[in-house]
């Protein structure tokens, strides 16, 4: 009754074995719907999506944003849509046709296939995998293909640039956020999706925060969104690896980016802010749906904010707070909760008590991390206030040697 | 029935890509034919109900090594395109050498009793990848194996750092 995505299933496979379609059958029209349901479904926020930001960015800048079309400007992004359409489609001199064109595709569809894991509600889902966190993993490889792809078949060295760097960005940020991702399934004891959600009678964001905040600092990082958005540093590479996509191809690249966004923000509510449940989620499986939705476009929002507020940091910075500072955090996070998990479930402590000493774990992770920071912040300080040597002979002739 | 047929197409693209990225001229068409033999063997680790060994067949050879040898080829200059021959001399020799071990590993497999008998059904109580996970740490399973592996690994790594050190 309050499960329309199953009962609907339901009905429809009773009335295709009525038509006398073997069962066999039956579950492969049932499969093809629900990915067909589940694509467009995704796809139509999608374009939602593009109004969202639009209009988000508006009021972090101070500005009111489409408001000419429809009310609120909602029919902006389908007049969007009508111009990518009708835009002249170029394909460079000397590009690499096949890669050219099937890169914006893969940007998209890597996308969009994630969503065949997250689970709506606790009736409604694409594929329980027992392997879940490892196929977003998988697919997030994939993503990178295609920028690589972009890159190199524009056949534009900007383009190529800007591959080279998200790519090296990508590569280095997937280190901690795997090794982040693991907090969930310790917690859990499994790597399927709903079954995280399932155990999160606790949402994992009270018993690991340390893991949370890296997850979704790397998931910025992997957005390639500001501060990380040296992808596509105008003021050096003009526009990075879409330079030379004109329309809707650049359309999909950049639908993909948002899609993305959103994506990453249902995945964090998934791992860390208890998926669909919330008030009545059990009984009434619809209301799941809503509130992964409103989870999602919440950390959406957060992504959103840091993007619009923080500017750009150089790579070297970025690497330094990747390989410096989220690797070793997430690896400490990892090994206290792992092993406070056994101690915990050893000593048959009670689900208060699990949760007060997980807490209090990650604050003291959190607390000696503040204390080191602080440290080689001073140390820091004092290296750039110190005078620099100018130019002098000993200096110089120590440099050939 | 169907899963014979998908595995028929799979394997048959697999094989096509694996042709491929041997035969064309371009080193980085060589490079993405790689990416879909590796993603083809994935899919057929999918059919055989290994989910974990499919994801983690993209994760590394997809997502870590087809990225780093194309990352390679992108960074040299130059040798993306090559317009020498295909094939040289001893393509012959080779060609009859792939053919006698194919042939002999075909014998070899069709020798096996088991060949011609269906698969074990798995036991829908257990959990694939939990068993599979304590066998790698269990005493009386692999953790020796697992362990060299990781100690080999280490090693890998701190020689990689020695190697990019920068002595001052």
């Amino acid at each position: 009754m309050f499960d329309p995505v199953n009962s609907i299933a339901q009905w429809l496979s009773e009335l295709l074995a009525g038509w006398g379609l073997s069962p066999t059958w039956v579950n492969l029209i049932l499969a093809v719907i629900g990915v067909v349901v589940t694509a467009t479904f995704v796809l139509v926020m999608d374009i939602f999506l593009v109004w969202v930001e639009r209009k988000v960015v508006a009021r972090f800048q101070d500005r009111l944003g489409p408001n000419r079309l429809g009310p609120f400007g909602l029919i902006q992004p389908f007049a969007d849509i009508i111009k990518l359409l009708i835009k002249e489609d170029i394909t460079p001199v000397g590009a690499d046709k096949i890669l050219f064109n099937l890169a914006p595709i893969l940007a998209l569809a890597t996308v969009v296939s994630i969503w065949a894991v997250i689970p709506f509600s606790s009736t409604m889902l694409g594929a329980d995998l027992n392997v879940g966190v490892l196929f977003i993993v998988a697919i997030g490889a994939i993503g990178t293909l295609s920028i690589i792809m972009a890159g190199w078949a524009s056949n534009n060295k900007y383009a190529l640039l800007g591959a080279l760097r998200m790519v090296a960005v990508l590569v280095a940020y997937e280190v901690p956020m795997v090794i982040a991702l693991l907090v969930p399934v310790i917690l859990a004891r499994s790597m399927s999706l709903q079954t995280i959600v399932q155990s999160q009678n606790v949402w994992f964001i009270v018993l690991a925060p340390v893991a949370a905040f890296v997850f979704l600092i790397t998931a910025i990082a992997e957005l390639g969104r500001s501060p990380f958005d040296l992808n596509e540093a105008e003021s050096e590479i003009v526009a990075g690896y879409h330079i030379e996509y004109t329309g809707m191809k650049f359309g999909l690249f950049y639908a993909g980016e948002l899609l993305h966004a959103l994506t990453m923000g249902a995945i964090f509510s998934t791992l860390f802010l208890g998926g669909w449940r919330l008030a009545a989620a059990e009984q009434f499986p619809i209301l799941g749906v809503l509130w992964l939705l409103i989870k999602s476009f919440f950390i959406y929002w957060v992504i959103m904010w840091i993007k619009y507020t923080v500017p750009r940091i150089r790579i070297d910075h970025m690497m330094i707070l990747n390989w410096k500072l989220l690797t070793p955090l997430a690896l400490a996070t990892v090994v206290v909760v792992a092993l406070l998990d056994k101690i915990l479930v050893g000593v048959g402590a009670s689900q208060l008590g699990y949760v007060l000493v997980m807490f209090a774990a990650n604050l003291v992770i959190i607390w000696t991390t503040l204390l080191l920071l602080r440290r080689y912040a001073r140390t820091e300080r004092r290296r750039v206030a110190e005078p620099k040597p100018v130019a002098s002979p000993d200096i110089i002739g120590t440099v050939g040697t | 029935m169907a899963l014979q047929i998908i595995f028929i197409l799979i394997a048959g693209a697999t094989l096509g890509a694996a042709l491929m990225v041997v035969t064309s001229p371009n080193l980085i068409h060589s490079a993405f034919w790689l990416v879909g033999a590796l993603f083809g063997v994935s899919v057929v680790f999918a059919l055989l109900n290994a989910g974990f060994l499919a994801v983690v067949q993209v994760v590394i050879y997809i997502g870590a090594i087809a990225i780093l040898m194309i990352f390679a080829i992108m960074l040299t200059r130059r040798i993306a395109k090559d317009a020498g021959p295909r094939f040289n001399a001893n393509w012959l020799w080779a060609a009859i050498l792939a053919v006698v071990v194919f042939a002999g590993l075909t014998w070899m497999l069709f020798s096996w009793p088991g060949i011609d008998e269906p698969a074990a059904a798995l036991n829908p109580a257990s959990d694939p990848l939990r068993e599979l996970g304590l066998a790698l740490v269990a005493p009386g399973g692999f953790v020796l194996p697992f362990e060299i592996a990781s100690v080999l690994l280490l090693a890998a790594l701190i020689g990689a750092i020695v190697i990019a050190w920068e002595r001052k």
